[in-house]
């Protein structure tokens, strides 16, 4: 082992190559090392390095999402590390006559749309803590926002990726053209993988134009997104069956001391002057049942409050097909009746949102996860803890039921990587 | 065929069973007429469990398969294998289940594309995924190759609208991959599976996403004199930040055909433009008068804006009968597929009509202008010595220069049979060794319509080697893409 470290330090240069801290532990686990590669070359390097050496590899990008997934799996015996994209951050090239954007993995997402915004376009994605988060985390943890209804999500944007494989390959897959067919679709497979397969030093994506303009509604009913003759969950519906085109729908709830929780929908619509204000008057028209307010300065970005609050709590993502939102809410409300807990959402209408629980203990946020998940999964969804305390994320696999392909799954895995350098055990299944 | 193994088949599939050579003929090949194997045995299952039964024989036998949908492929993806069986899903053509509430379809493999519009149509759904050949081709298909169409520009491909699928792998097992509801944990295996080109299973039912069809609709056409006017006029509505339903380009050798096959009344000019808007009707209507602007800008000398639904029909019936119409001008064709990036179309195109000259043979010209995919038509006489050896030249190096300028050699056809062999020109052999690597999680004996799409048939106890750089990027020509 002492001669892998020697190794990784040759080829990343010595000053890049430090010992794991408290402020680097994954979960509460604290690797032996942390390695920043200066590019894609040296990430191959040291992956292979790491590999031979039966080192465990912990892929890392602006590390605002570290500790989703399961603990690591680890026999105390072999060695760990953190790869850290951090370095390799440059936008490589934006060809905005073509619409596309070549961009290293360790490039923030905040920096890879000011590169864009310079031709007045964007990556048509809305992540979270978009001033830390790296693309490489950002599709490896598969994050998407509310511009999502319009845009589609990471799938729907990457088209090109260059992966580092354990063993030290590097591999491309799909190109600079937005429509490829040429082979396997690995773009698609690397996304939401969670850096178990390899690791992500490059991608391509399509790009949009910055919208000329942007217009945001809100409306609030204290009655409760699902009940009331015309509930604003009967609005979110209506809006994605009408032929308007918003480039944002979502939900906000939250519990409330008192009976009535607060209901907030969220409408926004992007395009010219006169197709927003169309649209807008629509939605009005539409909506004459609903209280208007005034939009919250940031609603869009309302996802990331969930993460403050009171503790003990748990942030899941959860996703059913957009009926079975209304009957989500009520299942929240029933688990977080007795013992009381307290909850707040933000929902995309698409089906897919987020849920922060707080509880008085970890049991009561145990078994009250266990049955939300319980009756997500009956109903066709997923629920994935993505923030919990340790001693839940023991108790409970963070992403739920595998489905039956599973060992399909575990398959790739084993083909990618057969010797389990990369995130063991932090992935569905065991993966 | 072993009698033996043929009664196991009939067993199952009953007179779904074909054997008799006349009729096997009618499966020697797909729209690529060209490349021609008669298979075994062809088999048309009805039913999930006896495509799955089958499959398990195959396994048993190592008897390879090719799964077939309607056969209009355009590379030789269900071009029979040798010493293998075709299995049609021709019968499973049924939609199982509409939501609209969510907008989801579940489809059989072998219904037809366009039955799935018909179907949500009265409910003012639309199936996006548009390819000319629509009226004919099946949803397996479609999955199979990632097909695309027109309005893919604004809307995405077939990848974009598969949210999850019933698969029987290769050993005979039943998977589901995804789920109705997004972003099901776990690898995107329906991301990979699709436009894996029956290389991976057999989808024996398909959940789609549908859309809500816009509230307006408006195409626009333009006449220009060259197509590289034509060509500043797109980059000129793609740079104002539109985003066009479809942008379609044709040449005059294109026109002429359309013209004389549907009469379409197209102007005789240079280069064509169909620019599509759809959404609100108050932003189309201003932005068709942008695009309207822009095009005279550019040199446009005469723009008709439809102004009926059947005046909109009868502009796209030239653009979707541009193949088919080859046949009024030229005894043959080949119709390829390469991709570029949208900028590089002046460039390509001027090449493109310099290695016609050269080669003594004609091109039309015939593309998806918004996303850069070009179907250059080579045109050439088969009765006379050495034309189609030259045209095929052509049209390889037609895809070899859309790799250099940073493309694609397929942007919604596949690789299938025809152009595996260029694989290895637009992928290093890292590249295609991981790739390999989904192969032999799928299928490690490779019975799933084996030697298609990569140029060489790898065990899958091969491992990859370490990077080597593309031959490209040695030569300067392409940095990492
Ligand atoms: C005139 C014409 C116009 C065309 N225009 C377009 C166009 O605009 N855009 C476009 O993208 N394509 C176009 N095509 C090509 C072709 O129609 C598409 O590739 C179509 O998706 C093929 O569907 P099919 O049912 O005919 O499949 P087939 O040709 O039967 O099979 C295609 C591939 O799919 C596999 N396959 C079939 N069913 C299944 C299944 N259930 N599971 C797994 N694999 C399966 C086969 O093995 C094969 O590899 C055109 C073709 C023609 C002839």
């Amino acid at each position: 082992m002492k001669t892998a470290w020697n190794d990784l330090r040759a080829v990343v240069g010595a000053g890049h190559v430090r010992a794991g801290s408290e402020l680097d532990a994954v979960d509460v686990f604290i690797p032996q090392m942390v390695v920043e590669p200066a590019n894609a070359e040296e990430i191959a390097h040291a992956l292979k390095i790491a590999t031979d050496a039966g080192l465990r590899v912990i892929p890392c990008g602006g590390t605002t999402k570290r500790d989703w997934g399961n603990p690591l799996r680890h026999d105390g015996q072999s060695g760990e590390l953190i790869l850290s994209t951090r370095r390799s951050n440059r936008v490589v090239e934006h060809a905005w006559g073509d619409m596309t954007a070549t961009v290293e993995a360790g490039c923030t997402f905040q920096q890879l749309q000011k590169t864009l915004a310079e031709h007045g376009q964007r990556l048509a994605l809305d992540p979270l803590w978009p001033e830390r988060a790296t693309i490489g985390g950002i599709l490896a943890t598969n994050d998407s926002g509310p511009l999502r209804i319009r845009f589609g999500s990471l799938r729907d944007l990457i088209i090109g990726i260059t992966l580092a494989l354990p063993d030290g390959t590097l591999a491309k897959s799909g190109g600079k053209v937005v429509k490829n067919v040429a082979g396997y679709d690995l773009p698609k497979l690397a996304t939401g993988s969670l850096g178990t397969l390899g690791m992500i030093t490059q991608a391509i994506f399509r790009l949009h134009p910055i919208p000329r303009e942007t217009r945001t509604l809100s409306f609030a009913s204290s009655e409760g997104l699902t009940s009331g003759r015309e509930s604003l969950h009967d609005l979110v519906l209506a809006i994605q069956d009408c032929n308007m085109v918003p480039t944002g729908v979502q939900m906000r709830a939250a519990s409330s001391p008192t009976e009535n929780e607060l209901h907030e929908v969220d409408v926004r619509f992007e395009g010219t002057t006169a197709g927003c204000e169309a649209q807008i008057e629509q939605t009005l028209r539409m909506a004459s049942g609903a209280r208007r307010i005034e939009a919250p300065a940031d609603v869009w970005n309302a996802r990331s409050t969930l993460w403050t609050g009171v503790e003990p709590s748990a942030i899941c993502k959860f996703s059913l097909v957009p009926t079975e939102i209304a009957s989500f809410l009520g299942l929240i409300r029933k688990v977080s009746r007795s013992p009381s807990l307290h909850w707040r959402l933000v929902a995309q209408a698409v089906g897919v949102g987020l849920l922060r629980l707080e509880g008085n203990d970890n049991a009561t946020l145990l078994s009250a996860l266990e049955d939300l998940r319980k009756q997500v999964e009956s109903r066709g969804g997923s629920l994935v803890i993505l923030r919990c305390p340790l001693e839940i994320k023991s108790k409970m696999d963070v992403w739920g039921s595998a489905s039956d392909a599973l060992p399909l799954m575990k398959s790739i895995k084993a083909r990618f990587d057969p010797r389990g350098t990369l995130n063991p055990g932090r992935f569905v299944g065991g993966i | 065929m072993e009698a033996r193994i043929l009664d196991q088949f009939r067993a199952i599939v009953g007179r779904g069973l074909i054997t008799e050579t006349s009729q096997l003929h009618t499966y020697e090949c797909d729209g690529l007429t060209n490349f021609r194997v008669l298979p075994q045995a062809v088999l048309l299952p009805a039913l999930t469990a006896e495509v799955q039964a089958i499959v398990q024989i195959c396994q048993r036998e190592k008897i390879p398969f090719v799964a077939r949908g309607s056969g209009t492929g355009l590379s030789g993806g269900a071009l029979p294998v040798d010493k293998g069986i075709v299995i049609s899903l021709a019968r499973m053509n049924r939609i199982l289940e509409v939501d609209l509430l969510n907008a989801r379809v579940v489809a059989e493999p072998g219904v037809i594309n366009a039955d799935v519009t018909q179907r949500v149509a009265p409910h003012g759904y639309f199936y996006a995924p548009d390819p000319s050949s629509q009226s004919v081709c099946s949803i397996g298909g479609n999955v199979a190759e990632n097909s695309g169409g027109a309005h893919c520009l604004k809307y995405g491909f077939t990848t974009t609208h598969v949210l999850a699928l019933e698969v029987v792998l290769p050993d005979g097992s039943i998977v589901h991959l995804g789920s109705r509801a997004l972003d099901r944990p776990g690898y995107d295996l329906p991301g990979i599976f699709v436009g894996s080109e029956g290389t991976l299973g057999i989808a024996t039912k398909v959940v789609l996403r549908i859309v809500k069809k816009p509230a307006v609709i408006q195409t626009l056409l333009a006449a220009f004199n060259t197509t590289e006017e034509a060509g500043a006029a797109v980059s000129g509505i793609i740079g104002a930040g539109m985003l066009p339903a479809a942008i379609e380009m044709m040449d005059n050798l294109a026109i002429q055909a359309a013209e004389a096959s549907v009469h379409a009344g197209y102007p005789d000019c240079g280069g064509l433009l169909l620019v599509e808007l759809d959404g609100p009707a108050a932003e189309v209507e201003h932005l068709i008068e942008e695009v309207s602007a822009i095009c005279t800008q550019c040199g446009a000398w005469e723009i008709r804006v439809a102004q009926s639904e059947a005046e909109r029909a009868v502009f796209w019936k030239g653009r979707k009968a541009a193949f088919a119409a080859m046949g009024r001008i030229s005894p043959n064709y080949i119709v390829q597929d390469g991709v570029i990036p949208r900028t590089a179309l002046p460039k390509v195109l001027s090449e493109i009509e310099r290695m016609s000259a050269a080669a003594g043979l004609r091109v039309a010209n015939v593309f998806h202008a918004g996303d850069g995919n070009l179907h250059p038509l080579v045109l050439y006489d088969g009765r006379i010595a050495g034309q189609e050896e030259r045209a095929m030249e052509l049209s390889i190096n037609i895809l070899r220069l859309c790799v250099q300028c940073g493309g694609s050699i397929t942007g919604e056809h596949g690789v299938g049979e025809e152009k595996k062999m260029m694989m290895g020109e637009m992928f290093a052999e890292p590249d295609l060794a991981t790739m390999q690597l989904v192969r032999c999680a799928f299928d490690p004996e490779q019975l799933s319509n084996p030697g298609k799409v990569f140029p060489r048939t790898r065990f899958c106890a091969e491992r990859t080697g370490p990077y080597q750089p593309h031959p490209l990027e040695v030569a300067g020509v392409a940095q990492f893409f």
